[in-house]
């Protein structure tokens, strides 16, 4: 009779998990392994569901495929550009919020809108703000000739305009996440210390450098190890300037490649789509571990 | 006596120091919120410029004397954006829903019933955490595609009705609710289906609510699988829509047509967090990265 109970009880359990089990059975762990099964598989063909051998020959052809190589280029350069960038103006956006008191919340709210927008569609805008035309030079231009320079095409035009552009917008929409973070953390740090630090006379820069940094240090680091991954993933900012023939404006990164290879013109490789995966995953798992080594140095918890 | 002067002409300095301290700060701030506002501002602008006004101006103005409302009507009429958007709306709302129910059962077992190899299955759904979307998305494309489901809205939806990082969320509110409710209710009789009901459900509401309006704002603007998915127009959401607007609706050169598109696609969110600030924004620092 007892020995009955329990197992309907345990029964029960497995019952009230069983639909997050299949969803995730089906779409995650079955795919987490058939991802590798197709990326060691030699040229599979999607209609006959056949391929010719095991081996990494689909690593080697995505290493030297040009279009890959690009798109890493592309990739490390916006990561190398955006995190520092984003992570460092956001910080000083941030201690500056939290300086003042009339205003705050509204400049919370007007910085936090980029978060909620749709990334295609505010893109489009960008793209009309800074694209150069038949019709008219675009009003990022107009302010360019105003100070003396000349227009450039920034959508169309020299790579370093386009990648300019896309670092821009990436900026744009990633620092609403990584100023609120910093606001909230900066808002916990004890206000204990800043009255001992004030009482001994310390410049605000040594509060600064000696306080808060230290204070808020893990929050960085989580921002600073988000914002690599996130920009490693990047891909629908890029669509959404250029267009969808990222290949064609050389402005393609590693996830874009994953999808061409995998879908619409170029498409139809799952095999090379899967390599290229595996890859990226490896390049950020990598990174990842050395931003946590650096960060076990540098870090007070 | 002169000491004393000093000493108030010193702090005068200090006041004054600091009172240009704070207008810097004030500038550098006002500075970033005209960069986060002026592409909103534009597009609005942009959207109530007339199509002849809009590409005659060889250099753009940055304000319009005769506003029409025209470019909304073409956005509506000579493309199918109010297909985009219902579209959106059934996937956005069926899929929070499914998602919603999933993981209340789920986190619920893991946070109130006691079954065999619950703490294994826990470190399990914790370790899927760390997976990628872009890595499974291959071979989900493909299941999809052999399920015959592309262009359905199963075939949007079912792939993304899961999150451990919400079973977890959830589950840590729900074992903050004391056990000594659950054995009252259990000595009255009342089934844990009931309890789950009628007791855990309402005490973690704002926790839901928080974790429903995160998945709205993530199927909204959901693009790289309904892109995969759908080549079909009458399934597309709005931001394969607006892609598609981008490449061949209106002809190139119907900006203001465009950006009346956009118009359209961006208020709901932008309501959704004006409305919801508080919440949203407590539970984005709480886990949402854009994604």
């Amino acid at each position: 009779m007892e020995k009955k109970k329990i197992s309907f009880q345990s029964l029960k359990g497995w019952l009230y998990l069983l639909p997050a089990i299949l969803f995730l059975g089906f779409f995650m762990v079955y795919p987490l392994i058939d991802v590798f099964v197709y990326s060691f598989e030699e040229g599979y063909n999607s209609a006959s569901q056949t391929y010719f051998g095991i081996g990494g020959y689909n690593y080697s052809y995505v290493l030297h495929d040009n279009y890959f190589l690009q798109a890493v280029k592309n990739t490390f350069l916006l990561v190398v550009i955006t995190v520092p960038l984003s992570t460092g103006l956001a910080l000083l956006i941030s201690v500056g919020l939290s300086s003042i008191k009339p205003l705050r919340n509204l400049f919370q709210t007007v910085y936090f809108l980029p978060y909620v927008t749709n990334t295609l569609a505010v893109g489009l805008v960008f793209m009309i703000l800074f694209k150069k035309t038949a019709y008219t030079d675009g009003l990022i231009n107009l302010v360019i000739t105003w100070f003396g320079g000349s227009a450039v095409d920034f959508i169309d035009g020299p790579y370093w305009a386009k990648m300019f552009v896309l670092c821009f917008y990436t900026i744009w929409v990633v620092m609403p996440f990584k100023i609120l973070i910093l606001t909230s953390a900066l808002a916990s740090v004890n206000q204990q210390y800043y009255n001992a630090a004030r009482v001994d006379g310390t410049s605000k820069l040594r509060i600064f450098m000696k306080i808060t940094l230290p204070m808020i240090s893990p929050m960085l680091f989580y921002l600073i190890i988000t914002g690599f991954i996130g920009a490693f993933k990047a891909y629908s900012d890029a669509v959404a300037l250029f267009g969808t023939n990222l290949n064609a404006a050389k402005m393609n990164t590693i996830v874009g490649y994953v999808y061409d290879m995998l879908y619409g013109d170029s498409g139809g490789y799952p095999s090379y789509a899967s390599a290229a995966a595996i890859i990226l995953f490896a390049i950020v798992l990598t990174i990842t571990c050395i931003n946590l080594l650096v960060s076990k140095k540098n870090v007070h918890y | 006596m002169v000491d004393h002067m000093d000493y108030h002409k010193l702090e005068r300095k200090n006041r004054v120091h600091k009172r240009i301290a704070t207008v810097i700060v004030y500038a550098l701030l006002a500075l970033w919120a005209v960069i986060v506002l002026f592409p909103f501002y534009w597009m609005l602008l942009t959207s109530v410029k007339s199509y002849g006004a809009y590409n005659s101006e060889y250099i753009p103005k940055f304000y319009t004397v005769s506003p029409t409302l025209q470019n909304y009507i073409d956005a509506f009429t000579s493309v199918p954006l109010a297909r985009y958007f219902t579209n959106t709306i059934i996937f956005t709302v069926v899929t929070t829903a499914v998602m919603l129910i999933v993981i209340t059962l789920a986190a619920f077992a893991f946070a109130r019933l006691e079954f065999p190899g619950k703490n294994m299955i826990f470190v399990l759904f914790l370790s899927l955490m760390m997976i990628p979307n872009e890595l499974v998305i291959i071979t989900n494309f493909v299941t999809i595609t052999d399920w015959n489901m592309r262009n359905t809205f199963p075939g949007l939806i079912l792939p993304s009705v899961t999150s451990v990082f919400y079973i977890y969320l959830l589950k840590e509110n729900f074992e903050q609710i004391p056990d000594s409710l659950y054995y009252a209710a259990k000595v009255d009789g009342t089934s844990d289906l009931k309890y789950l009901l009628k007791v855990m459900i309402p005490m973690s509401k704002p926790t839901l609510v928080t974790i429903a309006i995160l998945k709205v704002i993530e199927c909204w603007n959901a693009y790289v699988w309904p892109r995969l998915i759908t080549d079909d127009e009458d399934y597309y959401l709005v931001s394969n829509g607006i892609q598609e607007i981008r490449e061949n609706g209106f002809g190139r050169e119907n900006i203001p047509a465009m950006m009346a598109a956009v118009v359209v696609i961006s208020v709901p969110l932008i309501v959704l967090f004006l409305l919801f600030r508080n919440k949203v924004m407590a539970g984005v620092s709480r886990g949402g990265i854009k994604g």
